[in-house]
């Protein structure tokens, strides 16, 4: 990993491959969506409501991947002191807290017609909502203490990083150690109870939300990096 | 032993700890985090008239009748170990039905029938097309198979 502790090393990959993953993303997530409007049947019970599953399955995934991907890239800052992590830190947080309030908002509309209510405590929707609060409180953090000399966050922020993935597991396993109102889990690892014939879009809006996030992630990277060329010009600058 | 180290150790141990701590408050709050009360815990604890809470379970086939004034419904709410009778009146959600989940807020009242004020309607975690309905996933081989 430390290879690619040089920001003109990283920045040599990183710009060809933001190009790569956010047009085929943007590809695979049209297509997914399309066929999960028009080309798959309705659900038996839901009907045509099911087809929210498209963007709130991979909204909730990418709400909780994110806050993983800043877990190990605080773990790698706090440990390895890899200059990178800390940027990444900063990077992951803003798409992540969009995209839990993507899950957030699409879940509130699915359910006022299914179950009938637009907001309910229940553990699965509380524990999701805690989540868009920690990433709102790691931007804060991040913004608020001192920027670190790479435009990255401070040890502060990525400690309280670690601590919020504790909420990770929790989520996932709202719906089975609580009594809740959101059903259990449709896709393990042993099988999906979800029909293949209402499927298969799932896995290109998921691919392809996927791809996205993480050009996404890149471009603002390689923002916050070509900040810190900005800034050390213009420092020379002042000193003349 | 290195820094790198040091600093490696201190975080899993603290990271290790932490999860521990929220597993364990997590299972302290089992019950009470709970969305609702299934039959089986209102036998089981009991739940004094009047009290209100959430009562959640699937709504017994066969239950379901329609009051004569048209707009209250009756029914039984079981989770297979045991079952209460419940009764609302006002519009059900789309989605409530015989032999489907529903979250009824309310209260018992003195002769044990739980006078539900809202319905909502749980469904499970299956999705299948409408020419599959009635064909059941079965938890245990994870598989689609033939229902009743």
């Amino acid at each position: 990993m430390h290879r690619f502790a040089n920001p003109a090393r990283f920045l040599k990959i990183a710009r060809p491959l933001t190009v790569w993953l956010f047009w085929p993303g943007l590809a695979l997530l049209l297509i997914g969506a399309g066929c999960g409007l028009f080309v798959t049947p309705a659900d038996y019970l839901q009907g045509d409501t099911v087809r929210i599953l498209y963007i709130h399955v991979p909204a909730a995934w990418l709400g909780m991947g994110g806050w993983t991907g800043i877990a190990v890239a605080a773990l790698m800052q706090l440990v390895w002191r890899h200059p990178l992590a800390a940027v990444a830190g900063r990077a992951i947080a803003m798409p992540g807290a969009f995209f839990t309030a993507i899950c957030l908002v699409t879940g509130s509309i699915w359910g006022r017609p299914t179950w009938g209510t637009w907001w309910e405590w229940d553990g699965r929707m509380t524990s999701m909502l805690v989540l868009f609060f920690l990433y709102l409180g790691y931007i804060a953090l991040a913004n608020a203490s001192a920027r670190q000399g790479n435009g990255g966050v401070s040890p502060v922020t990525a400690i309280f990083g670690l601590v919020g993935a504790v909420n990770l597991p929790i989520i996932n396993r709202s719906v089975v150690w609580w009594n809740s109102l959101h059903q259990g889990p449709s896709i393990t690892l042993r099988g999906s109870s979800i029909d293949s014939a209402l499927l298969w879009p799932l896995g290109f809006t998921l691919i392809g939300f996927t791809l996205i996030f993480v050009a996404i992630l890149l471009m603002r990277m390689r923002a916050i990096l070509a900040q810190n060329k900005i800034e050390a010009r213009m420092q020379r600058l002042a000193r003349g | 032993m290195k820094a790198k180290h040091q600093r490696l150790i201190l975080a899993v141990v603290a990271l290790v700890a932490l999860i521990t701590a929220g597993l364990l408050a997590a299972s302290a709050l089992k019950d009470e985090a709970a969305y609702f009360y299934a039959p089986g815990d209102v036998k089981a604890k009991g739940v004094e008239p009047g009290k209100p809470i959430r009562l959640g379970g699937m709504v017994v086939k066969g239950s379901l009748q329609k009051a004569p004034d048209g707009v209250t419904i009756h029914f039984d709410v079981t989770d297979g170990k045991a079952t209460v009778p419940a009764s609302f009146k006002g519009i059900a959600p789309d989605l409530f039905r015989e032999g489907s989940g529903v979250v009824a807020e309310g209260a018992f009242d003195r002769s044990g029938t739980f006078q539900a004020s809202n319905l909502l309607a749980k469904h499970d975690e299956r999705y299948m097309p409408r020419e599959l309905q009635g064909i059941q996933y079965d938890e245990k081989t994870y598989k689609m198979k033939a229902g009743q």
